[in-house]
């Protein structure tokens, strides 16, 4: 029997990629800055490893220390906590699954390999796009778009979790005490950066 | 918007990321080719449409994908308790008195 393919693609070749914003993301500062600086920060992490990790029933305490062999995160076991570590997140988004990025660019072959039978790794590297948002309007600037609670009682740092905003599903893990990483799919990361960037007007952004 | 607590996730969130499933608590028979026509039929789409508390099937399915259980009120669309699939329906006496 031939062996069952990988779902492990190729890494993010830098040179080469293209970002679904390449042309639309420009550097500079936008809309109303005040004189204290813009309310927030807009970036894109572009050429992340990124991979959902699915625990098989009864083995999400195995799953969660595979992850910690791969990456050196350790993830606790409540609905949506997450974790940072040099470079390297992870964050709870359902039960028993993970989603894992950063690190080194192999990654994903190394959770997978460190999984082995206790569940699946899915790579997204390349159908996700992850847009950090920053700086002291955050919390305002995200609550417009998303109906969810992104309070610090209610968030703690590395915290995530999966919403959608209409038709545009966005996992989000707090980051830093401002700091907000939005994965979306690739293709509608073009429509959520203007989205992003027109709600961001008003507070003034700076693009890094 | 309603605000809907989602027993895996364990947080209350916003009713847009949920879609309703149907009446909870149907079991699919274990024998379907013994069943007479009536009885298939009343499987398949006979529903009790209730007035009041009413156990139905939500889908946390911009979330965490998961389908659960609740019980709503069809009079005030008000949910009384969430639960997870699978768990027998709750002693609502509580919520009752509560409201």
């Amino acid at each position: 029997m031939a062996e069952v393919p990988s779902f492990i693609a190729d890494p993010v070749l830098r040179d080469h990629a293209a970002s679904p914003l390449a042309g639309h993301l420009v550097l500079g500062e936008f809309g109303a800055v005040s004189d204290d600086g813009p309310g927030v920060v807009l970036s894109e992490r572009f050429g992340l490893a990124i991979a959902e990790a699915a625990a098989w029933n009864g083995v999400e305490a195995k799953l969660r220390a595979a992850i910690k062999t791969a990456t050196g995160l350790a993830l606790k076991t409540a609905p949506g906590t997450g974790t940072m570590k040099k470079g390297a997140s992870a964050f709870n988004i359902a039960p028993g699954r993970w989603l894992v990025s950063g690190g080194t660019d192999d990654l994903v072959a190394a959770l997978d390999a460190a999984a082995g039978e206790n569940g699946t790794v899915t790579d997204l590297s390349h159908g996700r796009t992850v847009i950090r948002i920053d700086g002291p309007k955050s919390r305002r600037v995200l609550s417009k778009l998303f109906a969810i609670d992104f309070a610090d009682a209610a968030m703690a740092k590395g915290d995530g979790f999966a919403t959608v905003h209409h038709d545009i599903f966005a996992q989000i893990q707090r980051v830093g005490d401002d700091a907000f990483d939005v994965y979306v799919f690739r293709s509608f990361a073009l429509s959520f950066w203007h989205l992003l960037c027109r709600s961001a007007e008003e507070v003034g952004y700076r693009v890094d | 918007m309603l605000l809907i607590h989602c027993p895996y996730c364990e947080e209350t969130l916003p009713e847009a990321e949920f879609a309703y499933a149907g009446e909870a608590h149907i079991d699919r028979p274990a024998d379907p080719s013994a069943l007479s026509d009536e009885e298939w039929r009343d499987y398949l789409f006979i529903r009790s449409n209730v007035k009041g508390p009413h156990f139905e099937r939500w889908r946390h399915v911009h979330g965490c994908a998961r389908f659960f259980n609740a019980v709503r009120d069809t009079v005030s669309d008000k949910f009384m308790t969430t639960y997870k699939a699978g768990d027998p329906r709750p002693d609502l006496t509580a919520e009752e008195a509560a409201q």
